[in-house]
């Protein structure tokens, strides 16, 4: 078992909280575990990644090589292509489709969508109208992550099961909404047509 | 064992906690900040009194642990690679007069410069002041490695630096806990000259530091964190700290014979590598920051058996990634995808509401009718008033400087000379400056940005809040000429107006533009809840 993971957003986005949950599940799974994350300037707005790898033996690099990411997941569509270099010949992108647009160039939102379906295998998610209706825009994330969730290598209970954990602090409405968001993000990611 | 998914700072911090230190002495700087965030916020180090609140600068925090570890106690000292640069004096010196208690200096070095001015190499000023240096190359030795420096920083009598960089403070792995020590009874310093650095003292310390470099070099031999991984052939790798990740992540992935050397200790341990570079043809030399190794092992006459960052088999600047070792070691890369035209660039930027946005609008206006428009600034979030559409700044060098630097402008004649400082970094290395202004009667405007709170690392406590104004007293700023605004929009008639005033002013002028850093107050908001 080996899997090589791109988190991408824009800095304040909370990729990690991603990063964490995935982390706790395949930590409880015995697996391996590094996870490169930025700090420092471009937390204020800027373009972010981390780099999530996850494997049953050593792992050396705390940096995926390029050409080796198995997953692109992003919660920014236009960040999901900034790291294309990194995807693997048979790898995925799963973005969300709402842009955060805080720069004065932000280029046509049809040509990036249309560019990332030209990019591989990609699943193009409504993340915000799932996580409105899972009951909070802030479950966005979650969309993603259950969207992401059938290429992870992880059994999705486990992850869930991760969910309930990070969340168990914010009590149990936190915790159902941003199921119910994992969820909808799962079914969305299994009934659409990937664009291979 | 307690296993724990760990940044590499944290793994520090753990492991400092674990090896009974009895404080940390920090200012905050990328990528060294969370190492004392997590012991500040560590239960364990509350209930054992580890004392960790934020120092002025790197040189008091680094004189404090010095203290510390007089007293006999185990002391921790972490900056980022520029901080040792404020802490030398202090740092050298203490090499000179030796240790009591343990002391370990961390320092985070920044290669790519993420968030630094520059990408120096700590290693150099392991070898500078003589001291032994430990470079973990993952999590779990950085964890070990706490634990391993105070031992030897207690039999050696010396402060011992460890040396991390970006990525591995950055990065999370899987920890296992070891034992933990308790922290040192208070016993004082008895020998009575040590610490004492008058020259008949001084030179008699310098001798019996280089007295204890062979000593050294053979500590360094037998790390714990020393690894061979054998291979056949000719040809080799010597790899230093976090460098042999990638080496071995090549060599695993393309299933590659090639012994390897890793040397995670300074000084650089002769004998085990005149071993293994003996029987090879071709050395290549993996290390992460300046050719430190490379250089001495080529020596003078370019010797060429040894390949590396010299001669561009690995990039001369900038972090090492697995993608470098893999050109290095000749494997072809596959085709891969490129970044498409489309995608824009997306520095960082000031966040929405926040104070210094209102400031720069104001100083960009009042600034706009004088011939002369150069504003000297400094180190924080402010420093992206660089950026459109502000372009407000001409100047960011190192902590401190905008104020020196406007002053000496104006000895030469320029007017207005205007200077933006934040909060923190006045205090950390302002206030000389001030006072050297002061003195010397120089017409120059210092804007202090005061937004509460260290913000660019992420909003820790400010050493000056609530004592600016007292402080510019304090140093002799005429209080006619120390004038308070608030950078909001409805002030900014008003602020453009008390600006512009102060820059026709001959003497010097402080403007304390206060305003809560909305990160700050955002995150008060929901503590509160």
């Amino acid at each position: 078992m080996n899997k090589n993971i791109i988190l991408a957003g824009v800095g304040g986005q909370g990729i990690l909280t991603i990063a964490a949950i995935i982390d706790l599940a395949a930590m409880g799974e015995g697996l391996k575990v590094k996870q490169a994350e930025v700090h420092g300037m471009s937390q204020r707005g800027g373009a972010v990644q981390s780099h999530l790898r996850i494997s049953d033996s050593e792992i050396f690099s705390d940096l995926i090589p390029l050409g080796k990411a198995d997953l692109i997941l992003s919660v920014e569509p236009m960040e999901s292509l900034r790291y294309l270099p990194y995807l693997s010949s048979g790898g995925t992108i799963v973005t969300a489709i709402q842009p955060f647009d805080n720069i004065a160039n932000y280029p046509n939102l049809d040509n990036i969508l249309n560019t990332i379906k030209n990019s591989g295998r990609s699943i193009l998610i409504d993340a915000v109208a799932l996580a409105g209706e899972a009951g909070n825009l802030k479950s966005s994330n979650m969309v993603l992550l259950g969207a992401a969730s059938p290429y992870l290598g992880i059994e999705k209970e486990k992850i869930e099961k991760s969910i309930e954990q990070l969340f168990s602090r914010k009590g149990q409405e936190t915790i159902d909404i941003n199921l119910r968001a994992f969820k909808l993000g799962l079914k969305a990611s299994e009934n659409k047509p990937v664009n291979i | 064992m307690n296993k724990q998914l760990l940044l590499g700072a944290e793994a520090i911090a753990l492991g400092a906690i674990d090896a009974g230190i009895s404080g940390v002495y920090a200012y905050p700087g990328t990528p060294s900040t969370e190492i004392t965030e997590f012991i500040q916020n560590s239960v364990v180090a509350k209930k054992s009194a580890i004392r960790s609140t934020w120092s002025a600068n790197e040189k008091t925090a680094y004189e404090a642990a010095l203290g510390m570890s007089y007293a006999g106690k185990r002391s921790l000292v972490c900056m980022k690679h520029v901080g040792l640069n404020v802490a030398a004096d202090a740092y050298i010196n203490s090499a000179i007069t030796g240790v009591n208690g343990g002391l370990v200096v961390v320092v985070a070095d920044d290669p790519s410069m993420h968030s630094s001015q520059n990408e120096q190499d700590s290693r150099v000023y392991g070898k500078f002041a003589f001291i032994p240096v430990i470079e973990p190359s993952n999590q779990q030795e950085a964890y070990d490695a706490v634990h391993y420096a105070f031992e030897l920083s207690e039999k050696t009598k010396l402060p011992v630096m460890l040396r991390i960089t970006t990525r591995l403070s950055h990065s999370r792995a899987i920890v296992s806990q070891g034992i933990s020590r308790p922290q040192n009874e208070l016993a004082p310093e008895t020998d009575t000259k040590k610490f004492i650095l008058l020259p008949a003292n001084a030179r008699a310390g310098y001798l019996r530091l280089l007295d204890k470099q062979t000593k050294l070099a053979s500590y360094s031999e037998k790390s714990v964190f020393n690894r061979i991984v054998d291979g056949e052939g000719n040809f080799g790798i010597l790899a230093f700290g976090i460098a042999f990740n990638y080496v071995m992540e090549v060599i695993s992935e393309h299933k590659l014979d090639i012994p390897v050397l890793k040397i995670s200790q300074y000084p650089l341990p002769e004998p085990i590598i005149r071993e293994f570079t003996e029987k090879l043809d071709q050395v290549l030399i993996a290390e992460e920051g300046y050719p430190v190794y490379e250089e001495l092992l080529r020596g003078f006459f370019n010797n060429k058996k040894f390949t590396g960052r010299l001669d561009g088999t690995l990039p001369r600047t900038g972090e090492l990634t697995p993608d470098h070792l893999a050109k290095a070691l000749g494997i072809k890369m596959a085709e891969t995808k490129t970044i498409p035209a489309i995608v824009a660039n997306r520095p960082p930027e000031l966040c929405k509401g926040c104070s210094h946005r209102d400031l720069y609008e104001a100083l960009n206006a009042a600034i706009s009718g004088f011939e002369e428009k150069h504003v000297f600034s400094d180190i924080g979030c402010y420093t992206l008033g660089a950026l459109p559409p502000f372009n407000s700044i001409n100047t960011c060098v190192d902590m401190g400087a905008s104020v020196t630097m406007a002053k000496g402008a104006a000895d030469a004649g320029l007017r207005p000379a205007v200077a933006v400082i934040g909060d923190s970094t006045f205090t950390h290395s302002g206030i000389t400056g001030l006072l050297d202004a002061v003195n010397d009667k120089s017409p120059v405007t210092i804007i202090i940005s005061d937004n509460g709170t260290t913000a660019m690392t992420g909003g820790q406590d400010s050493s000056g809040t609530n004592k600016l104004l007292d402080i510019c007293k304090g140093v002799g700023v005429d209080e006619k000429h120390i004038k308070t605004i608030v950078p909001l929009k409805k002030n900014m008639e008003e602020n453009i107006a008390i600006l512009k005033e102060e820059f026709e002013y001959e003497g010097v002028s402080v403007i304390l533009a206060c305003r809560e850093c909305v990160q700050v107050a955002v995150r008060k908001k929901k503590a509160d809840r």
